[in-house]
């Protein structure tokens, strides 16, 4: 059994980020990239699965800039078996994305497409779901446990109200939450075995995808500020101050 | 032009949160229709009529409705959206899983949790976990949109919209409901309570929740949670409150053990007044806090239980 895994790379998730002040974005020079925490959830997944027997092969996907390399060698240095990149230093929004990789699996044909439920940067949750449909594949959102059996993946996922299992017939797509598992650290021999192992590179032309954004960013602020109140010195003078100042209890 | 929000109920009651997106699809212009699918749902198709502004309710029943996946629920509302130029959904786990697949199948980029409607095809969305605000314009033919549901009114009561019972998608489908655990709780919710008392890891165990239990019955409020708090197991997963749990903004948020990473702030910082009890000082969650206490919880929880 395939499975592809696509990871996205994004601000490391300790950044504060800061928006510029001609309001076109967030200050992306000289700060930590990373992979994006749910993309490594994915990728332990497909490795533990791996282990365990039910998949022979994990491909690391990442539609990115020249960079997004790096990420893929993480993924590689976990236990991915090989990369493709589509290299494209354009913004590329989760539906393109999507499109690029149903393109990928009409030529990979995994049986499983695992992948984080949402990313740190753009907060979209989309491209799972976007896959899922472009392909007519069931899904399995917000994962907190994934079962493979007979065909089927059985997935607990974390909805509002607590958990909901839902049973999927493969192919499928799986998006990963923050409690399927915890994603080990490479160690150094297998970052130095990830070296070699093969990444293809293409671009979103390849797979005959037009990248052009549907949405256009007409700027980016800061969000209100909040300001920090004052110290209470007891529990009394807490509860004074909500009853007598801010009123609230 | 006409706009279709997609009602969140439990078949039994209609969620409050619809009523928000009900706001939000106000300002788009144009007859807000909503959409209930549903088994046994009539007492929440009857309330979503009532829905001020709301000038008709399409109600879809089905088996299959009763906990509708993702795949049923793209299947129903795909097709209707031959009629509507916009659809609109709360962005809770049940939106946030199927609206995308409506999106791809209309060849829409949705709009994610968006938190004001500048103009018909102009939205404000957070992210980086909230630490910016995002101003999209849409070239999309038809907005497929998640509304994030605290930053917007609810509309009242006052309506009687016309009430159209449509047929329901059938299967087959490739994925099926097997069961639930839905946490039990006679507080109120998480995301529409006034007040919410969190506690993070600094609470310890789960047992020692229970302080703020005490609090919380006195108060009316919601307990929530850290993702430190339920990553070691203290309270289940529908109690955290963040980037990428539930995102809250009562008049009163109380953090307890809390130390104030960012992704914790982005689920509960537009909350009116923040109170944090911590014991480190230069936690920064005191940052955000309009009234902070530094002290030991397992003392301070006790009296403030008392003093209430
Ligand atoms: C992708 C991603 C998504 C995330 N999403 C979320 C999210 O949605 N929500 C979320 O909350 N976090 C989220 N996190 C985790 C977040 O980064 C923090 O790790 C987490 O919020 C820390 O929880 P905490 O404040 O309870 O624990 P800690 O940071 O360990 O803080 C515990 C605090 O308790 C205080 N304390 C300890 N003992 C006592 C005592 N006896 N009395 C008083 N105070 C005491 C300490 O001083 C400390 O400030 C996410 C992280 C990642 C990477």
């Amino acid at each position: 059994m395939k499975i592809l895994v696509p990871v996205k790379r994004v601000v490391d998730y300790n950044v504060k980020v800061r928006v510029k002040p001609d309001q076109t974005g967030v200050d992306l020079a000289n700060v930590k990239m990373s992979m994006n925490p749910f993309c490594e959830i994915a990728v332990e997944e497909a490795i533990r699965l791996k282990e365990k027997g039910v998949a022979t092969e994990i491909i690391a996907v990442s539609v990115g800039p020249a960079q997004a390399q790096e990420t893929i060698r993480t993924a590689l240095a976990m236990g991915a078996d090989r990369g493709i990149l589509v290299q494209t230093d354009d913004t590329v929004e989760p539906l393109a994305v999507a499109k690029v990789l149903k393109a990928i699996v009409g030529e990979e044909n995994p049986d499983i497409v695992l992948l984080g439920k949402q990313a740190i940067d753009d907060d979209s949750n989309q491209t799972g779901q976007m896959l899922a449909a472009l392909l007519d594949w069931p899904q399995g959102t917000f994962a907190s446990e994934v079962a493979i059996a007979d065909g089927k993946a059985n997935v607990t996922r974390e909805v509002d109200g607590g958990l909901q299992t839902v049973a999927l017939q493969l192919p499928a797509v799986i998006t990963t939450d923050l409690r399927l598992n915890e994603p080990r650290y490479a160690s150094l021999p297998n970052i130095m075995k990830a070296k070699r192992k093969p990444i293809d590179t293409k671009a979103p032309a390849d797979y005959g995808v037009d990248t052009a954004p549907r949405l256009e960013v007409l700027k980016v602020t800061e969000p209100p500020k909040r300001e920090a109140g004052i110290k209470v010195e007891s529990v009394a003078e807490l509860v004074a101050k909500l009853k007598d100042e801010a009123g609230v209890i | 032009m006409a706009v279709l929000v997609i009602a969140e109920h439990d078949n039994a009651a209609l969620n409050d949160a619809t009523r928000a997106v009900v706001t939000a699809a106000k300002g788009l212009g144009g007859d807000v229709h909503v959409l209930v699918a549903g088994s046994g749902a009539q007492a929440v198709a009857d309330a979503a009529a009532k829905l001020d502004g709301v000038a008709k309710v399409l109600h879809a029943e089905a088996d299959g409705f009763a906990k509708p996946t993702a795949e049923a629920l793209e299947a129903l509302v795909t097709p209707l959206m031959e009629e509507y130029d916009a659809v609109l959904a709360a962005a809770t786990t049940t939106g946030k899983n199927f609206m995308p697949r409506v999106a791809a199948k209309l060849d829409v980029m949705q709009i994610s949790d968006i938190t004001a409607v500048e103009a018909p095809d102009t939205f404000v969305r957070p992210v980086y976990a909230g630490n910016a605000m995002m101003t999209v314009k849409s070239s999309d033919a038809k907005k497929v949109i998640t509304v994030r549901p605290t930053t917007f009114e609810k509309v009242g009561d006052g309506g009687s919209a016309e009430m159209d019972d449509i047929g329901a998608a059938s299967g087959p489908f490739k994925s099926e409901f097997v069961s639930e655990e839905l946490s039990k709780s006679d507080r109120p919710e998480l995301t529409s309570a006034k007040i919410v008392i969190s506690g993070g890891r600094g609470m310890q165990s789960g047992e020692n929740f229970h302080l703020l239990d005490t609090i919380a019955d006195k108060l009316g409020a919601a307990v929530g949670a850290s993702r430190a708090a339920v990553d070691a197991g203290f309270v289940p997963n529908d109690y955290q409150v963040g980037q990428t749990g539930k995102v809250v903004a009562p008049e009163l948020y109380i953090a307890v053990g809390i130390s104030g990473a960012i992704q914790h702030l982005a689920g509960m910082k537009d909350s009116k007044v923040i109170v944090a009890i911590n014991k480190d000082e230069e936690a920064p969650i005191f940052q955000v806090a309009d009234y902070g206490l530094v002290a030991d919880l397992f003392s301070a929880l006790p009296e403030l239980a008392e003093t209430l």
